[in-house]
């Protein structure tokens, strides 16, 4: 069945009331060597049965490995009843829906979304979610220029401890819009933000500081003294957290004296499935006092004019279709679907269920490290406390070893050479609640058995 | 009708600019534009110590159907701002030329050289539409 409405018939008579030969003559006026005749590589269509025998045998070429990658996107069980919920015709929309009015139960939903990230993340009011955590970060730097009144530099704060691609994304995204994005060191020690490294901002305007916790080296930061040494200098401090983890630690509300300003992250962990990059869901959060800065859409309760209780799309008037070129931002829907299972998997696992997972992943990415750390050759880098992923020292190149345990079917890290040479020879990994002691014991003996055979040849 | 004081200066961008005793100038919306915006449910006013450009984007009335921008009718630096406006936005809709003010201005230039209309000629521009 063809998904495009008009039959040839419709299209002959659109071209003969507008006096056009055919459809290609619209296109006559974009000059020829701009024109994309044919595009190289995509090759003919495919039917049904053809696109699913071929998905199959992708799918059977990635196997079933056991996975310790994490770095931002994190393996967790999601209950079967998140995603035979989500897949009810009620809430499979992608958006925000049209006449969003008209649908109170998706608004409903929303709403009570919004409800339990202010509730884990202890700030006043959150949007409707973003499309993933890298544009949440980069979006709140630029709602961090506009919310900062006091700052004019556009300067933001944004440490190398911070996902590189969270940082990538932002400088593609906010660069070209006149922000100025500083990073700075860490200490090697402990793998922590270096609070003396921002020395040389002393009396300088300095818009935001970004304070991701865990960090990317999964290591905790001191959010205390870092938000309070960002407030003391007339800047807004920006927290990116994993969700799971604000279910045992402190939450960015009440990080330093004041609290941060601002909190994105990536809504993965709840309840959605590792997907090749995604789509996965990212989230935001902010006091109440910058919520005419904050992009995205926001549902608010309400009563109508009998005085029921319901639902509605509020505070329009930053947004896009309102504001136009004055908007907070292009960003006019939300990530609909996956916000949705985010809010099940929430309700479902509640607060008790959220917490033993928390502790579930650091009991089980502790016994990682200490099972690792065993292996001749290979040591924890940092000293920091951790929430559930680990950076570790390997005496000789990663990649040759991670190839070599792919193989035997364990991703068994992120080589972190190319982000941080300066580390050498660097793994991150991680383990959650879905790792068992079999499964960690496995990857140590193969772990162990890779790096004696290499050390023989 | 909507009232158009003859005390003041008005800008075509529907600003008002009143010459205060000190030499400062006091800046709000007019009648015909509060009208026309609505209940106001927000108001952003600027930093004391901003200094703006005539023209120059310098405060935000939101309604319930709109956001629109207040431009500076004079240059001049800003003394200070309508606090009174962030618990009560309703005074522009029910005062706009007296509590309903937005901002004090120290001018840059004499109010007499800037490119303002006097209430007759605003007075044709608004009710033109």
């Amino acid at each position: 069945m063809p998904f495009i409405p008009h039959t040839e018939a419709d299209v002959a008579e659109m071209l003969a009331a507008i006096g056009a030969p055919d459809v290609e003559s619209l296109f006559a006026e974009i000059p020829g060597e701009l024109r994309v005749r044919a595009l190289a590589g995509v090759p003919e269509g495919l039917n049904e049965q053809q696109v699913m025998r071929l998905m199959q045998a992708r799918a059977r070429q990635d196997g079933l490995p056991l996975n310790f990658i994490g770095a931002g996107a994190y393996p967790h069980h999601i209950p079967a009843a998140v995603w035979a919920l989500v897949s009810r015709g009620e809430f499979y929309s992608a958006y925000t829906p049209y006449q969003a009015e008209a649908s109170q139960g998706t608004l409903q939903t929303i709403y009570e979304y919004q409800s339990m990230i202010t509730a884990l993340t202890g700030m006043q009011v959150a949007n409707a979610s973003m499309y993933d955590g890298a544009t949440a970060v980069s979006e709140a730097c630029l709602m961090a220029v506009r919310a900062n009144r006091k700052s004019t530099s556009a300067r933001i704060l944004i440490p190398t401890t911070v996902h590189p691609h969270y940082r990538a994304v932002t400088q593609a995204s906010t660069g070209g819009q006149g922000l100025e994005l500083k990073t700075s060191a860490y200490l090697r020690a402990s793998g922590q933000t270096d609070l003396a490294a921002f020395a040389s901002y002393e009396g300088q305007d300095v818009t935001a500081l970004v304070i991701q916790q865990p960090n990317f080296f999964g290591v905790l930061e001191e959010v205390d003294a870092l938000t309070d040494w960002a407030h003391a200098r007339g800047a807004l401090v920006i927290a990116v957290v994993n969700p799971i983890s604000l279910a045992v630690l402190k939450a960015p509300a009440q990080w330093g004296t004041r609290g941060a300003d601002i909190v994105v992250g990536d809504g993965q962990p709840l309840g959605c499935p590792l997907s090749s990059g995604g789509p996965y869901f990212g989230f935001m959060a902010t006091r109440m006092d910058f919520v005419r800065q904050m992009p995205g859409r926001i549902v608010g309760r309400t009563v109508d004019l009998d005085g029921r209780p319901g639902f509605t799309l509020t505070l329009q008037a930053r947004e896009q279709h309102i504001r136009r070129g004055k908007a907070t931002s292009n960003i006019c829907t939300n990530q609909g679907l996956l916000m949705i299972a985010g809010t099940i998997y929430t309700a479902l696992m509640g607060a008790e269920g959220l917490e033993r997972v928390a502790y579930a992943c650091m009991s089980r990415s502790a016994e990682l490290v200490t099972a690792l750390s065993r292996v001749p050759g290979v040591r924890s880098a940092f000293s920091g406390a951790r929430f559930h992923e680990a950076v570790l020292l390997l005496d000789r190149p990663a990649a040759p070893v991670l190839e070599a345990l792919a193989a035997r079917g364990i991703e068994a890290g992120l080589d972190l050479s190319g982000y941080y040479p300066e580390l050498g020879s660097a793994l991150l990994v991680c383990a959650t609640e879905v790792h068992t002691a079999e499964d960690i014991a496995t990857y140590a003996a193969a772990l162990a058995e890779v790096l004696k055979s290499a050390r023989v040849a | 009708m909507s009232n158009v004081p003859t005390d003041r200066m008005y800008a075509r961008s529907h600003e008002w600019a009143h010459e205060q005793a000190d030499g400062t100038v006091a800046v709000g919306i007019s009648d015909h534009a509060q009208e026309s915006l609505g209940d106001l449910v927000f108001v952003e006013v600027p930093e004391v110590g901003r200094t703006l450009q005539q023209g120059e984007a310098c405060a935000v009335v939101e309604s319930v159907k709109a956001a629109s921008d207040v431009y500076a009718p004079v240059a001049g630096t800003v003394v200070a701002v309508n606090q009174a406006l962030a618990q009560a936005p309703e005074l522009i809709n029910k005062d706009p030329y007296g509590d309903g003010w937005i901002l004090r201005l120290k001018p840059s230039a004499a109010l007499a050289t800037a490119d303002l209309l006097k209430a007759e000629a605003y007075t044709t521009l608004a009710e033109a539409g």
